[in-house]
């Protein structure tokens, strides 16, 4: 009752909760043209620059994994190069079959968050930094075991089969839609899992642990979830990464180089933005190119850039951009809004999420 | 008698899992940083060893008395400075911190010294000798003095965190910082001690691992930080003496391993490490004590 006097003075129709303080339809339009005109990009520019495109896509969809992990979920790990090479050797498992390795890729995605489930049951017993060198662990046991069978080429890798008789062109036209739908599918993905339960779930832990699980929250099922979700992700990349490189080798796709640039990406871009992995590939991919004949030069550049971004601009890029303009393309979390209408007073309450 | 001996060479390696995982177990122990530079620092240690030796033309042995006040001092700062910023922000962005110092180190040294390994001192006596027991077994004078170190290095970490000064203070800090900030203890400066008795460590267990064996810039990670945790894991999270039974199971696991099929030494380990993972999760020595 006294709740309700309280409240008199502000009546509940003045507030409205929105995603956003803007209209984020043209965020969608936006989002519609750009990826219809990337689709049309095999036909408009040469094939070098689609090979790039596909690397990005590639980091990309990493970062947006690792950035779900980290940034949503507060779990850090390094040893995601697991699942990027499970999901080359999947397609090449496949392919040795007699599969279309671009038909293996979904499968390859789909097996790579099967097998996150057994190697969540092991690495969620340790927090935070103990976690984070088990999933390392993880990931170098697994490609030890997979150099253990000679048929998949042992410990030297061997070239992807499959593409016998397909003419190149059309080769790298087919790699770069693949590439292309795989990262939308991702994002989108990831979208939809923050606004929906899930991502409610994760604000909750987030903000405050202990409150959440006892108010009823499941957080190791929330933690679980993004756990698989990240490695089928990171797994449907490393097939790509196959299908682009066409050759699987076990000690290039379980590098640790992976997890470094994913995570590098996501805090350069911005952690815990949907919009910041999108930011940190594009630094990356220029670093990367202009950097390219400098061998590991990059990784030591995106590497210290990567330490001063969460010393001092911990939001990162996209961070920034948002606190100067305000801007969401992706609006995951919550605004309490007052009605335009009112004379006086704060137009927007601080946001949550 | 392959076996047996298989068993004592992974005993004595153990002493040497144990010097690298010690320093682990300290700094996060202590200020709940896991720094997953630790094997890379190792690595410079390892190093700058070698760098030092080349240029002053010091006996080898000499190398330990530069490198690891060398290797503390540097642990100081960087606690004092970049560590130390990190933690104020939090969990992740320690773990940020240290990775991206693993990546850079890392590749700072592959583009500066090529990816080629390097070993310490091969010629010295202490290093290619060993003795016999009977004629199976063969064991080298350096690991059993490394495993001597490193029982030496855990006794004095024991003591010192027990019966002294500033074993005290880090004890007070680790238990409840801002009661000892209350009482007048400096927990930063407190944290840089940590952290250089932590570096110094791993500059010891750096310097014995190119003795042993032979480092590259990848051996920081692939190796010495995955073994050092798995010691860590093993033995118990948060014990000093766990470590070293960490490091000792560990060991022998890879020992045996490699009497299997010398391609299964690194496997062996890691999975002894995912079992007690699964099946006793707070190590063998157990404190209790989940982080």
């Amino acid at each position: 009752m006294s709740l309700a006097t309280e409240t008199t003075a502000l009546p509940a129709e003045r507030f409205r909760v929105t995603r956003s303080r803007r209209n984020v339809a043209w965020t969608g339009v936006g989002a519609l043209i750009v990826v219809v005109v990337l689709a049309y990009f095999p036909y408009i520019v040469y094939s070098g620059t689609t090979a790039i495109l596909v690397q990005a896509f590639i980091v990309l969809t990493m970062a947006s994994m690792w950035n779900l992990l980290a940034g949503y979920a507060g779990l850090v790990s390094v040893g995601q190069q697991a699942f990027v090479g499970l999901g080359a050797y999947f397609v090449l498992i496949l392919a040795l079959h007699g599969t279309s390795p671009f038909a293996a890729l979904p499968v390859a995605a789909i097996g790579c968050g099967v097998a996150a489930l057994p190697m969540w049951w092991l690495v969620s017993r340790l927090r935070s930094g103990y976690f984070a060198i088990a999933t390392w662990v993880l990931a170098a046991t697994t490609m030890l075991i997979i150099e253990k069978f000679s048929s998949i080429g042992g410990g030297t890798g061997m070239p992807l089969p499959g593409f016998a008789g397909l003419d190149p062109t059309l080769l790298t036209a087919y790699t770069y839609w693949a590439g292309l739908a795989v990262t939308v599918v991702a994002l989108v993905g990831i979208y939809l899992l923050l606004r929906g339960r899930l991502g409610l779930v994760l604000t909750a832990i987030r903000d405050d642990e202990a409150a959440a699980r006892s108010s009823g929250a499941r957080v190791g099922l929330a933690r679980m979830l993004v756990f698989v979700v990240a490695g089928a992700g990171c797994g449907a990349a490393g097939a790509l990464l196959a299908i682009s490189q066409l050759q699987v080798q076990p000690g290039a796709v379980f590098s640790v180089q992976f997890t470094a640039e994913m995570a590098f990406v996501t805090i350069i871009g911005g952690l815990g933005t949907i919009e910041g992995p999108i930011v940190g590939t594009a630094v990356y991919m220029i670093l990367q190119q202009t950097l390219a004949s400098y061998n590991a030069w990059y990784l030591i550049i995106l590497g210290l850039v990567a330490i001063v971004v969460t010393l001092f601009a911990r939001r990162g890029l996209w961070g920034l951009v948002d606190t100067h303009l305000n801007v969401r393309l992706f609006p995951v979390g919550y605004y309490l809004r007052l009605d335009e209408e009112r004379p006086r007073g704060p137009r927007a309450l601080p946001r949550r999420g | 008698m392959a076996w047996v001996n298989a068993i004592i060479q992974g005993v004595l390696v153990g002493g040497l899992y144990a010097l690298f995982a010690c320093g682990l177990s300290l700094m996060f122990g202590v200020m709940k940083v896991v720094n997953l530079a630790h094997g890379d620092l190792a690595v410079v240690a390892g190093y700058l060893a070698i760098g030092v030796i080349t240029v002053t033309h010091i006996p080898v042995l000499w190398s330990f008395l530069v490198v690891v006040p060398l290797m503390a001092v540097l642990g100081y700062v960087l606690q004092r400075t970049i560590l130390q910023g990190a933690l104020d922000r939090s969990v992740l962005a320690t773990l940020m911190v240290t990775f991206g110092l693993s990546v850079v180190i890392e590749n700072g040294l592959l583009q500066f010294f090529t990816a080629n390994s390097r070993a310490i001192g091969t010629g010295l006596a202490l290093v290619s000798g060993s003795f016999s027991i009977g004629s199976q077994i063969q064991i080298g004078y350096l690991l059993v003095v490394v495993f001597a170190v490193a029982v030496i290095v855990l006794l004095g970490l024991q003591y010192f965190l027990s019966a002294t000064k500033y074993g005290r203070l880090i004890r007070a800090v680790a238990d409840d910082r801002e009661a000892a900030q209350l009482a007048g203890a400096d927990y930063r400066h407190v944290f840089g001690i940590a952290a250089a008795i932590a570096f110094g460590t791993v500059a010891l267990g750096g310097i014995a691992y190119g003795m042993y064996s032979q480092l590259q810039p990848t051996t920081g990670t692939d190796t010495i930080l995955l073994f050092a945790f798995a010691a860590v894991v093993i033995g118990g999270l948060g014990s000093l003496w766990g470590t070293l039974l960490g490091g000792v199971v560990l060991g022998v696991a890879q020992q045996i391993g490699a009497q299997i099929s010398i391609s299964d030494e690194t496997l062996a380990g890691f999975i002894v490490f995912l079992a007690v993972l699964a099946l006793r999760p707070q190590g063998l020595i157990s404190r209790g004590a989940q982080s």
